[in-house]
């Protein structure tokens, strides 16, 4: 087991140095900007007087790597800044008090993974077993038409998808509510039903991927020996799919499957927009649309960690799934 | 709830059904070999087929309209079905008439490509090639570019003449004959659309299908938005901006990722090592995510420079994108560059142009030209999906992706009227098409190189 808990060591941290360079990347790329944040919070109208006790106030006084280390040590302890929108809101008009990014993220984050994990729930388990039917039945008209189907609906626009569905389930037929109106509070069931448009727009989506590769993963062992001794000693072809190729098809489809997941994470930005489900993709729109620096930059990073650690979650478990690695001779 | 109900019900009924059909065919065959070996998948396969096929007839011929307490009710479920279903046969139709013809007309070549492709595939290229017509004489075509296109085929003609056989030279003329013709035609016939996209007509929110009685008009077939332009015109001008944006932006992607893929395969060393990091950098960030924050601070300097944010947009996609490209292009390049040609080349002393250009590039055409299909339907989602979310293409430009944003409430009119829901879909429609055409074309042409038979 050494061998391999030394190449996981090494994978975790690769992991962290990629997401560390990543950082580095989204705050170098927002420091971009012409002028600075002072000039961008006020505005117009802005006097050099306040410009400068505002640039004082959120250190912008101090050279770039001051401030990249600042915002580093600010991540590390949970503290991810204050947004544009707030800061204005508290000084105009006496607002809420403070309002971190932090807290603006969290619950939109917990809502933008539940929706991840109901279309989990339905995606992964139909997506194996299409699959795996469409191997056992390869080369059919099954076959056929969900390969036509499974492309169109990798191809076509996740809004597309969206608004069909909201025709046919929300507007023709009332069977689903076409705004996931979620809120702190609501029962598991109500909350379910309300993101169950999203969660199968998302479905939908993801599905026809590993679908696909579920059914190439088996597909490539059939030439294979052992199925053909499978075969050869009378077994139903069902049999040897389920139990000869499926085992030895897992590597890939674990791959596929948290590649997918990764999506789900970063992918939700334009169906939480149509539904208008409150995640962190609609957070992360609505603040690139005004501008609001801090959030966009901490919705950036979270989503950038959620997609390298689905990556390197995916990476380990092929490692891990590989009996070859796990007992060396 | 019912809902479920009904559907369990149905699928034990056809398992039920399966399982008899099974049981008759093998009794009324005398137990013949296709019955007796039929698993139960199969027959409850056959017996779902039968039962989808009557459903969609059955529920084809529903009436549309229905009269409720002695009034006049319209099915809009049922007229959204219809229509579904001719546009599905229409496709099919109009694909198995274009594989028809290009197995029967033009030179040898084209006439074996088309005997062996699936109906997906030249309903794909029969689509691409609608588009393109659409998009490039959505406006009036300007006799200088007649012109300068005659001029153009020229010189390619007179250039190519030594280099090909006589009769793929004459092949290539002909097709760039029929270009200048179909130019020259459609000079005379003008442009597709009949208003202008930006073009702000008397009258706002005509509801589509050009019937005066139910608040159309016969001017504007497709009615006309918010602040009264047509929308018949904006999509077919929206074929050319997002398609045409789209293009530019994957050409730009495949220019950068290709040469520097390339340049790394074949230097190697510090250079090699210095780009495919930065690579692997930026491809730890999601695509669309990136797209998004580098639009943000896009759109800040845009104004100030006085560049249109369209070309800040071009830029950055192409540069996401590139990362892509430069992965696949490296791969392939390395693989061929170890090659013993290459060697014999490098021993000619020829230079870094030659073996760049006369001998990688040649043989890595077959992924890469399939990569570009793919890549251009990640680029044109992407900038449909930015200009959906109102940061992509900007207006006074038609696009498709902004028109969804901007006519998507209409959908909720479905159930009262039907033609009022259909202009978002339309556009999002007119996205998808284009992407599923250019993805079936790509899966054939990756079946085929790849020699599968399983």
């Amino acid at each position: 087991m050494g061998n391999v808990s030394s190449i996981i060591f090494q994978r975790l941290l690769l992991g962290l140095v990629t997401l560390l360079i990543v950082s580095i990347v989204i705050f170098v790329a927002v420091n971009l900007l012409p002028g600075d944040f002072a000039e961008l919070i006020l505005g117009q109208g802005a006097t050099p007087e306040a410009v400068s006790t505002i640039r004082r106030d959120l250190g912008l006084d101090q050279p770039l790597i001051v401030r990249y280390m600042q915002w580093l040590g600010g991540i590390a302890t949970g503290d991810l800044g204050t947004s544009f929108a707030q800061l204005n809101f508290k000084t105009n008009l006496g607002g809420a008090g403070d309002v971190g990014v932090i807290d603006q993220i969290l619950p939109r984050l917990s809502n933008t993974m539940f929706l991840a994990l109901v279309t989990a729930a339905i995606a992964v388990p139909l997506a194996v077993t299409l699959g795996v039917l469409a191997a056992l039945f390869r080369n059919t008209v099954f076959d056929r038409v969900a390969n036509v189907a499974t492309l169109s609906s990798i191809s076509s626009p996740e809004f597309f998808m969206a608004y069909v569905l909201i025709l046919f389930l929300a507007v023709l037929n009332p069977i689903l509510p076409s705004l996931s109106n979620i809120f702190e509070g609501m029962s598991f069931t109500e909350r379910l039903e309300k993101s169950m448009l999203p969660a199968l727009t998302l479905t939908l989506v993801v599905t026809a991927h590993m679908m696909r590769m579920t059914r190439a993963a088996i597909i490539n062992l059939l030439a294979s020996p052992y199925i053909e001794m499978a075969r050869l000693k009378g077994m139903s072809p069902m049999r040897v799919i389920v139990k000869h190729a499926l085992p030895n098809a897992l590597a890939p489809i674990i791959n596929v499957i948290a590649l997918n997941l990764a999506y789900l994470v970063t992918g939700v930005v334009v169906v939480e927009v149509v539904f208008v489900y409150p995640g962190i993709g609609q957070l992360f729109v609505d603040s690139v649309k005004i501008r609001d620096i801090p959030v966009v930059q901490a919705c950036c990073l979270i989503f950038a960690a959620a997609y390298i650690l689905l990556n390197l979650t995916a990476d380990i478990l092929s490692i891990l799934s590989n009996p070859r690695l796990r007992h060396p001779k | 709830m019912s809902t479920i109900v009904w559907i369990v019900g149905a699928l034990v009924v056809i398992a039920a059904g399966g399982y008899v059909f099974r049981l008759l065919g093998q009794m009324l065959t005398g137990n013949a070999p296709k019955y007796r070996d039929m698993s139960f998948g199969v027959a409850f396969g056959y017996v779902l087929a039968v039962a989808l096929v009557i459903g969609t007839v059955w529920f084809y011929l529903q009436p549309t309209v229905v009269e409720v307490n002695g009034q006049q009710t319209a099915v809009a479920s049922v007229t959204f079905f219809r229509w579904a279903v001719q546009a599905v046969i229409l496709g099919s139709v109009a694909a198995y008439w274009f594989k028809f013809v290009g197995k029967n007309f033009g030179p040898e070549a084209s006439r074996k490509a088309f005997r062996t492709m699936p109906l997906t595939a030249s309903f794909g290229i029969l689509i691409i090639g609608v588009y393109t017509f659409v998009a490039i004489f959505a406006g009036q075509i300007a006799v200088t570019t007649i012109i300068g296109l005659a001029i153009g085929f020229m010189v390619i003609l007179a250039a190519s003449r030594n280099r090909l056989n006589k009769d793929s030279h004459a092949g290539i003329g002909f097709l760039l004959f029929a270009i200048l013709v179909i130019c020259s035609v459609m000079y005379f016939v003008g442009p597709l659309a009949p208003y202008g996209q930006e073009e702000i007509l008397g009258a706002a929110n005509i509801l589509p299908g050009g019937n005066t009685a139910t608040g159309g008009d016969p001017a504007y077939p497709l009615g006309t938005d918010s602040i009264g332009r047509d929308i018949l015109s904006r999509l077919i001008y929206g074929a050319q901006n997002t398609v045409g944006i789209a293009f530019v932006t994957t050409v730009l992607a495949f220019a950068i990722g290709v040469t520097l893929g390339f340049l790394a395969a074949t230097l190697g060393g510090w250079l090699d090592q210095l780009l495919s990091r930065a690579v692997d950098v930026l491809m730890a960030i999601p695509s669309l995510i990136f797209a998004l924050l580098l639009m943000t601070i896009a759109s800040v300097w845009a104004p100030r420079l006085g560049i249109p944010l369209t070309y800040f947009m071009v830029l950055i996609i192409a540069v996401i994108d590139s990362t892509r490209v430069f992965r696949l292009s490296r791969a392939v390049a390395s693989n061929i560059v170890v090659m013993d040609y290459i060697e014999a080349a490098k021993l000619r002393g020829e230079g870094l142009g030659y073996l760049i250009f006369k001998e990688i590039l040649p043989n890595a055409t077959a992924p890469l030209l399939a990569e570009f299909g793919l890549r251009f339907c990640f680029v044109f989602l992407t900038i449909a999906a930015l200009s959906f979310l109102g940061v992509g293409i900007q207006p006074p430009l038609s696009d498709w992706g902004t028109m969804v944003k901007d006519l998507a409430p209409f959908i909720n009119f479905a159930q009262f009227a039907p033609l009022a829901a259909v202009t978002p879909l339309l556009a999002a429609g007119a996205i998808a098409l284009l992407t599923v055409a250019v993805n079936f074309v790509v899966d054939w042409m990756l079946h085929k190189s790849s020699g599968l038979k399983e």
